[in-house]
């Protein structure tokens, strides 16, 4: 099981932690919710929980708990943009179907 | 799909409910937009990837208007329709604006905010500001990706009440939820994180394109105090870049130039200015129409040279406000530098010679404001840290009161007050058997009723008729948290109450207000179409990138004819999303959609095929009985 975040990711998630002054890493998560029944979760992490899972990817330490991995393994975070707009992308190979706007989401 | 920014640990929101907020730096010459993505303060640049955007509005016969570079650049075509410099105009009569004569605009002497004659109709200066807000609204949801919650708008320390209540009554015209007002020089602090800082008296330099402004600070208890304010509202860039015009007229012993030719030199002059900041010789070429050929160097010595006096005039008013707050030099724990005008090394120095320290300038001069305001702004939505939930506290900038016999002024709320606030006083009636008064709001320090702005007027009727000095009149001021001001009165006794909230004297009518926002409803379809092409540039985008990982993987399902017809579609969908004709983009996906549908039930069977390969009926059957066994009977 693993989950990867794209260079152009890592090396963002670097600099806001870097400005943010502290931190140990990025947590990844899923939640129910939603229109399309799960939603993403991209925070900063401050602590490390017992049931997480961490990754290392491009340096950057990735945290997720233990029930949201089954849903996000594969996945590799991207920094996209679109547009005006610019922020990060979940691409995850076990969404079935995402509302139209693909921030929720089914396996 | 959505792009996600990271939030703050346990804040991340539910699908569609991003707390978007921004902050907005509505400046006199430019105009910004900021917010925080991902725990970092970013200004929004248009889609040329400019932060700036010039604060000049040109309308159109039309009724439409071009605002920014769009506008600024038909300046010198069309004058009379083109508004720059609006705040100037913010909640002020025709008899506040000086110079107004020599001013290229239709002025309309309006009842307590002056009007300007476009091409277009009347314009209130709010309108103007509107058009700029709403430009930046309009940038700000196309690069966040939805409908802001609202926006922190800064104005200048010294803005009254007319001129606070005339900013929200444009930010309401043009679709904006305002959080709230901020205080410039305070927005720039908080660009520094000076909001953490230890307290202590703080002074924001600020130098722009044409108007300069010192303000110091006192930082305490997590409140920004503004002690005192000053500058010089024509003095700036522009002016150095003045001095060096004349200097090249001198150097290369220049006629009397055409207009063509003063209006490139000056931009050559700019350029020059620029140039010098990070270097110590600038050279100057330039074609005049005669042919005669200008061939000057400019160097750091000679433009600190012909501009000391210019320095030398912002640092009167830095001066004065040090006297005017009573501190001495030795008192100020750090100097924050704000606007363009403030990267040339000779202003730098001097500040720093002056305050006997150096200015904090590592923030870019242009953007340090609207950072200030997004980070505000980011909070009071709701997006900050555990812990960092504290609400910077503002002041009332000018004493508030009401006008009492002999036209003196009864200071109720004092400058300086935090706000939000609500104080009360008793007054009494004056003569005998009087049954009314006359309740006169005015703001500013002077003593006499004359001296100071007036805000508003109402009366208290229906007092019950007594003996001088008999009644009981309550007047409470409320201020709220965007420093706006609601006046009670209330006889005690009989209960009768009159009130008003300020701004008829120099804001707008709810009439007006509502009229304008009647007329930006025009926009509203403007906006709606530009934001659904938006939509349907990046549907098509999305559609072909679809199609085209779908043929890198089962393109062998397709015949050589049909992948032309696809290749064909991909191609004309692509050409019509780069044009703005949404009904093409449209009629062009739906043809590729149509050439493309058989081709997805081809690979439907396929996958299907894929996965029941080598099994048996039987196995299927007995997998979906565990399946419904399953279930809850």
């Amino acid at each position: 099981m693993a989950v990867t975040l794209s260079e152009r990711a890592a090396s963002h998630v670097s600099n806001y932690m870097v400005k943010r002054g502290k931190g140990i890493g990025l947590r990844l998560g899923v939640r129910t919710s939603g229109c399309s029944g799960m939603a993403y979760k991209l925070e900063f992490a401050d602590v490390a929980h017992p049931d997480d899972i961490e990754f290392e990817s491009h340096g950057v330490k990735v945290l997720i708990d233990a029930k949201s991995l089954p849903y996000l393994d594969g996945t590799e975070l991207d920094y996209a943009r679109e547009g005006l707009n610019e922020g990060f992308r979940f691409n995850n190979p076990n969404v079935k179907d995402a509302c139209g706007c693909g921030e929720s989401f089914n396996v | 799909m959505a792009l996600l920014q990271i939030a703050e640990p346990g804040e991340a929101t539910a699908p569609h409910q991003h707390r978007l907020a921004v902050g907005i730096d509505l400046g006199t010459t430019n105009s910004l937009v900021a917010t925080v993505r991902s725990g970092l303060a970013v200004v929004l640049s248009d889609a040329l990837g400019r932060p700036l955007l010039p604060s000049v509005v040109r309308y159109l016969p039309d009724g439409h208007s071009e605002v920014g570079y769009e506008a600024q650049a038909k300046q010198a075509l069309d004058p009379r329709n083109t508004v720059v410099s609006v705040k100037r105009f913010m909640g002020r009569g025709l008899h506040d604006i000086e110079h107004h004569e020599g001013m290229p605009y239709l002025f309309d002497d309006a009842p307590g905010m002056l009007r300007l004659h476009t091409v277009a109709g009347l314009k209130s200066p709010v309108e103007v500001s509107a058009e700029i807000l709403r430009t930046l609204r309009l940038r700000a949801e196309a690069s966040l990706g939805g409908a802001l919650l609202g926006a922190v708008i800064t104005v200048p320390a010294y803005f009254d009440d007319a001129q606070r209540q005339a900013t929200k009554d444009a930010a309401r015209v043009a679709g904006l939820p305002v959080l709230r007002l901020l205080n410039e020089p305070t927005a720039a602090a908080i660009a520094y994180g000076l909001d953490n800082a230890a307290e202590g008296v703080y002074a924001v330099y600020d130098l722009g394109g044409g108007t300069f402004d010192i303000s110091i600070l006192k930082l305490a208890r997590g409140i920004f105090e503004v002690l005192a304010t000053g500058g010089d509202s024509a003095l700036g860039g522009d002016d150095f870049d003045h001095r060096i015009f004349c200097w090249m007229l001198e150097a290369a012993e220049l006629k009397p130039l055409s207009v063509e030719d003063s209006r490139m030199l000056l931009t050559r002059a700019r350029e020059a200015k620029e140039y010098l900041t990070f270097h110590g010789v600038a050279p100057i070429n330039a074609r005049l129409n005669s042919g005669e050929l200008v061939d000057l160097t400019l160097t750091t010595e000679i433009f600190a040279g012909i501009t000391q006096t210019l320095v030398a005039k912002t640092m009167q008013p830095v001066k004065k406000a040090l006297r005017d707050a009573g501190l001495s030099v030795s008192e100020v724990k750090g100097v924050v530098m704000v606007g363009g005008a403030t990267r040339m090394p000779q202003v730098q120095r001097a500040v720093g010679d002056f305050f006997r320290q150096d200015p904090l300038n590592n923030l870019d001069p242009d953007k340090v404001v609207a950072i200030g305001a997004a980070k505000q702004a980011n909070l009071l939505a709701g997006n900050g840290a555990a812990g960092d939930d504290w609400l910077l506290l503002d002041v009332i900038p000018l004493s508030l009161g009401l006008e009492t016999m002999g036209g003196l002024v009864e200071k109720i709320i004092p400058r300086n007050a935090t706000i939000p606030t609500a104080r009360a006083q008793e007054f009494t009636t004056f003569r005998d058997g009087q049954t009314a008064l006359a309740v006169h709001v005015v703001q500013g320090e002077r003593e006499l009723v004359s001296d100071c702005r007036s805000l508003a007027r109402f009366e208290l009727r229906g007092i019950p008729p007594l003996v001088a000095g008999a009644a009981r009149i309550r007047v409470t001021f409320q201020v709220d948290a965007d420093g706006l001001l609601a006046v009670t009165a209330r006889e005690q006794a009989s209960g009768v109450e009159a009130s008003i909230v300020v701004k008829p004297s120099y804001g707008l009518s709810d009439d007006e207000i509502a009229g304008m926002l009647k007329d930006s409803l025009l926009h509203v379809k403007d906006d709606a179409l530009q934001r659904a092409l938006k939509e349907s540039q990046v549907d098509a985008e999305r559609l072909v990138e679809a199609v085209r990982a779908a043929l890198a993987s089962d393109g062998d399902l397709l015949g050589a004819e049909e992948l032309a017809r696809v290749d064909r579609d991909i191609a004309s969908l692509q050409a019509a999303a780069r044009g703005d004709n949404r009904r093409q983009i449209m009629l062009a996906m739906d043809d590729l959609e149509a050439d493309t549908k058989d081709f997805a039930a081809r690979r439907m069977d396929k996958s299907i095929r894929r996965a029941f390969a080598g099994r048996n009926i039987n196995e299927l059957d007995s997998e979906t009985a565990v399946a419904h066994t399953g279930e809850p009977a």
